[in-house]
């Protein structure tokens, strides 16, 4: 295993999924998103994506509603703190996949 | 990241002639001043610089330029050295060309971001006017400054008399925007800073022609947007494409690599620039009578033209003794210098900086070159001119002849080899 | 033992009478490293190879006593070492004799060049080395050449080195001053500088040389 035809001549990463690897294993709590609340999916238009813009792994999609690639997410809850309307809760792995179960 | 075209490269070169007060032709001018041309015939881009004796005038000389509308340059004042290197980082990763200046306490200020501009491998030019290091507070000629930011992973060039540092910084850009390494042209403070020598001012056509506009490695792109230098471990790890990316090690590896493969390209830069101008500027070390030699003298900077005159002297009293003046620190030519150092019996190096508690790093330098390549000659660590101490010829003379006496005589005793001499220590 | 002593003699004398050594005492702010630096630019532009000057080393202070330094010499200068034997010191002004040896390292059969108000009591310089005096602060006075209220002596004292050294004229004053200053300051400074070269007076001394070697 070598790196040799990476072709880099300096250290950099860019704004893409899976810059870090696989980081939805890092995850002990997910967003779940209030659809009631979102300002994109009341407005059904392209406006707000704070979520979107501040999320460090790329995991939410840029549409209204945006559903969050869980295999990237790794939870760290800025989406939650940023959203404007509060539309963002984080709730733990284990309550989630309880309330899965019995859904 | 991609490697930008040729039609977006920023169009560089907006003076369109020498500076009205100096056009091509012999000059009387300071050190400071010919860098400073040097840096605008380069058509430099970006000029930040926090003022600091001896280099001061270097600045002044450039803001000038730019404040009279000559050279259409952004100047930036800054607060520090370190916000100075900060600017020029940002401005060359950006595809400015940038040029900088700087001594002693403020090349020491600077330190950390010296290591940002190597590391994100940016063809910074700097002036490090030499200058010795307080404490105690000194604005007076030594190496010490560049001489403790050797390991910052920059090419480190010196310059022997003014016409060498106008030449050496148009050189500069040459070999840094080709192996994208920052390069200090290291001359001394007071000696050539402060001193006015004729020299030629080159004609900026000609530089124009020999100085290809510079081109950045990582373009700075809205639709492509990276992260430069984010947090980089140990091991190398695979991005979004699927690509695996070099660790630390792998990076400075390169950084390594590019320094020791610019041991040719200064050498080529060099010839060329000749065969441009009429004139080298000394390639990695230039010999004066080192042929038939049997003792040589080695040394950096204003000192090495001064020797030339010792040499001369000691010749006639028969002494076969030769000069090697090292250009070219970091990369250290150890290869071609123990090649032109074979079969020399005694080797005298001149530091203008000490490694505390061992030697001079020039000689140190030179000893393990020696011995890597077999030889084993004798070499003497001499110390001169520490905080602007003034060095004469004769003391230099009188010193080699001194100790090529004690060689033939077989006086020298351990004391000699294993310690420093100190030339005009007073205590 | 013998041996060394003339080897030593042999370095330290190494090519010393290729190099014209020129020392310029003044007070900080009055321009004596400016001067310096003309008088090496006009050397050069008269034919001399190599020349270098540099003020003395360190940190410039209005008022103190500085020194600034002129070396001309036929062939390319290597020695970037400090001046300690001069063939001419300049003295911009007079007062400066009181605190300092001026004359030191001065050779024998060196130049001191003063610039004093006659009245002045300077008997001990030219009984021992030639002598250029003239009163360049009345002249600059007179002649306008007066900066912040104070006139300045620097420049007009280049009027003198063209009694001393023979290549330089006063073309090439001309044009070393063009390389420093507007127009206008060239001309007024050139008229000055002309005024100097017709007014000072120049004192050779055919003994002193004896004299110092018998004292």
């Amino acid at each position: 295993m070598n790196t040799r035809d990476c072709g880099h001549i300096i250290s950099g990463s860019s704004p893409a999924k899976g810059e870090a690897g696989k980081t939805g294993e890092w995850r002990t709590q997910r967003p779940v998103l209030n659809r009631e609340k979102c300002l994109a999916v009341k407005a059904n238009k392209d406006i707000c994506y704070q979520c979107w813009a501040f999320c460090p792994e790329c995991a939410i999609e840029r549409k209204p509603g945006g559903p969050v690639d869980l295999t990237y997410c790794k939870g760290c809850g800025i989406c939650a703190q940023i959203c404007p309307a509060d539309a963002i809760q984080m709730e733990n792995e284990y309550d989630s996949s309880e309330q899965r179960k019995n859904d | 990241m991609t490697v930008l075209n040729n039609e977006k490269t920023i169009s560089i070169y907006n003076n369109s002639s020498n500076p009205k007060a100096y056009p091509p032709g012999k000059h009387v001018l300071t050190g400071n001043q010919s860098a400073a041309i040097g840096a605008f015939l380069c058509g430099v881009q970006v000029i930040a610089a926090y003022p600091i004796t001896p280099q001061s005038p270097v600045v002044e000389e450039l803001s000038k330029f730019v404040e009279d509308g000559e050279l259409s340059a952004e100047f930036v004042p800054v607060e520090s050295e370190h916000s100075a290197m900060g600017v020029c980082i940002g401005a060359s990763i950006a595809g400015a060309r940038v040029f900088t200046a700087t001594s002693a306490n403020g090349l020491a200020y600077m330190c950390e971001q010296l290591h940002w501009a190597s590391g994100s491998r940016l063809p910074i030019v700097m002036g490090c006017v030499n200058r010795a290091m307080a404490a105690p507070w000194s604005v007076l000629n030594d190496q010490q400054d560049s001489m403790s930011q050797r390991d910052a992973g920059w090419i480190q060039l010196f310059c022997r008399d003014n016409q060498e540092i106008i030449d050496t910084v148009i050189q500069a850009y040459r070999i840094a925007e080709k192996v994208y390494l920052p390069v200090m042209v290291c001359y001394d403070g007071y000696i050539l800073s402060h001193t006015v020598m004729p020299l030629e001012v080159p004609d900026e056509n000609k530089v124009k022609k020999f100085l290809p506009p510079y081109i950045p490695h990582t373009p700075i792109d809205i639709n492509n947007p990276v992260n430069i230098n984010p947090v980089t471990l140990g091991e190398p790890r695979y991005n979004a494409n699927g690509v695996l990316c070099h660790g630390y090690m792998e990076h400075k590896y390169l950084h390594h690599k590019a320094l020791r493969d610019s041991l040719n390209i200064i050498e080529e830069v060099d010839s060329e620039y000749k065969d441009t101008f009429g004139r080298s500027a000394g390639g990695l070390f230039s010999l004066y009578k080192t042929d038939d030699a049997e003792v040589v003298i080695v040394c950096a900077g204003s000192l090495s033209k001064m020797n030339i005159l010792v040499v001369d002297m000691l010749r006639e009293q028969n002494i076969p003794i030769g000069l090697v003046s090292l250009r070219s620190y970091r990369p250290f030519p150890n290869q071609k210098l123990s090649a032109a150092l074979k079969n020399k019996k005694l080797i005298l190096t001149i530091d203008k900086s000490l490694s505390y508690g061992y030697q001079g790093p020039i000689c140190i330098d030179v000893k393990s070159c020696l011995f890597e390549a077999g030889i084993s000659s004798i070499v003497i660590s001499f110390i001169a001119g520490l905080g602007g101490r003034d060095i004469k010829p004769y003391e230099i003379a009188e010193t080699a002849y001194d100790y090529w006496n004690k060689f033939l005589n077989n006086e020298l005793n351990s004391e000699n080899i294993y310690e420093s001499q100190w030339i005009n220590c007073k205590y | 033992m013998e041996q060394y002593k003339e080897v030593s003699n042999f370095f330290r004398n190494y090519k010393k009478d290729n190099i014209i050594q020129i020392r310029w005492h003044g007070r900080g702010g009055q321009g004596a490293v400016t001067s310096a630096k003309i008088l090496a630019v006009a050397g050069f532009l008269s034919g001399y190879k190599g020349v270098t000057s540099a003020p003395f080393f360190g940190a410039e202070r209005r008022g103190a006593p500085v020194i600034a330094t002129t070396k001309l010499s036929k062939d390319v200068i290597c020695d970037f070492s400090q001046i300690d034997s001069p063939d001419i010191v300049v003295i911009l002004d007079n007062t400066l004799l009181k605190s300092i040896n001026i004359t030191q390292g001065l050779k024998p059969n060196g130049w001191v060049i003063l610039n004093t108000p006659p009245q002045f009591e300077y008997d001990f310089l030219h009984n021992h080395f030639n002598f250029i005096r003239v009163n360049a602060t009345q002249i600059a006075e007179e002649a306008g050449l007066v900066y912040a209220g104070i006139p300045l002596v620097n420049t007009p004292m280049l009027g003198t080195f063209l009694h001393v050294l023979p290549n330089i004229d006063f073309s090439h004053i001309h044009r070393a001053l063009e390389q420093f200053f507007s127009p206008k300051a060239v001309s007024k400074n050139f008229d000055v500088i002309s005024r100097v070269y017709k007014e000072c007076i120049v004192e050779k001394s055919e003994t002193h040389f004896q004299e110092l070697q018998q004292s």
